[in-house]
């Protein structure tokens, strides 16, 4: 599967993305991720072959969250969709 | 292709239609159109550049822009799903953008990502099918109101056509004869 790294030098949290790269609120989320320098993944699950595809929404919806993006995982315990900057700032805390 | 400007003028065009304005915040603007126009080139359909689509027509129409969701995010967020469209009050700033929750039914989404087509969703269909067969559980609706026809599993919030709310849809019952 396609995961991108995006280097950062706030490595205090595990930051993973789902995304589709055509969202504006996931590019929003990614930038804002970005301008506050914290390292992350993500993923364009919109991108995806088919079978990771599966893969990602089963990861989805094993953690019971709803299939809509851009999904915010911190720290494999915080999910956060959409880009609900005081949630994200809060969990980044 | 489509060019960026196309998707713009028809996106314009349909915002001043409805009374709506396109978001104010131009980059995140130029960012939904974008995504419109590679979900064109991609699928052939501009589907909501925000959600998840599979590229067969049956599963993603509901979120072939403008959605089927749009008109009633607007009334009671001030913006669409993806924010393309927002009212006056969120273009004028007297109103704050915030995102908005999803409205799409989590089975249809589900059924997205799921990446196939179930029994109930046949590619094909043949033509003599077409009017004397219910389709998984597809009807034909219409509204009391100005007599606007739709086939869906549900009828539609609101009638895109004269605003009446979804109690005003009725099913329409076909029958068929065999005689000539």
């Amino acid at each position: 599967m396609k995961i991108q790294k995006v280097p950062g030098n706030n490595k205090k949290h595990k930051v993973f993305v789902y995304a589709l790269s055509t969202c504006a609120w996931c590019k929003k989320t990614k930038q804002f991720l970005k301008d506050k320098d914290v390292e992350y993944e993500y993923v364009d699950v919109d991108l995806l072959s088919k079978e990771d595809l599966e893969k990602v929404k089963n990861e989805i919806t094993s953690r019971g969250a709803p299939l809509q993006f851009p999904l915010i995982i911190i720290d494999d315990k915080v999910m956060i969709t959409g880009f609900r900057e005081d949630k994200i700032n809060g969990a980044l805390a | 292709m489509t060019s960026l400007e196309e998707v713009r003028r028809r996106a314009e065009a349909d915002a001043e239609s409805r009374g709506y304005k396109l978001n104010p915040d131009l980059s995140f603007l130029n960012d939904l159109l974008e995504g419109l126009k590679t979900n064109e080139e991609r699928y052939g359909y501009p589907s909501c550049p925000c959600r998840y689509a599979t590229g067969i027509f049956e599963l993603d129409k509901d979120i072939i822009c403008p959605c089927d969701y749009r008109d009633i995010d607007v009334e009671e967020f001030g913006a669409c799903y993806c924010g393309l469209f927002v009212s006056k009050e969120v273009y004028e700033g007297k109103k704050k953008l915030q995102p908005v929750p999803e409205r799409r039914p989590g089975k249809l989404i589900e059924r997205a990502l799921s990446g196939r087509i179930t029994p109930e969703y046949p590619q094909e269909v043949k033509k003599e099918e077409r009017i004397t067969e219910v389709v998984g559980g597809m009807k034909l609706w219409y509204c009391k109101q100005c007599g606007y026809v739709v086939f869906r599993e549900e009828p539609p919030y609101i009638c895109p056509i004269c605003k009446a709310k979804r109690e005003f849809f009725a099913e329409i019952y076909l029958s068929v004869s065999a005689k000539g």
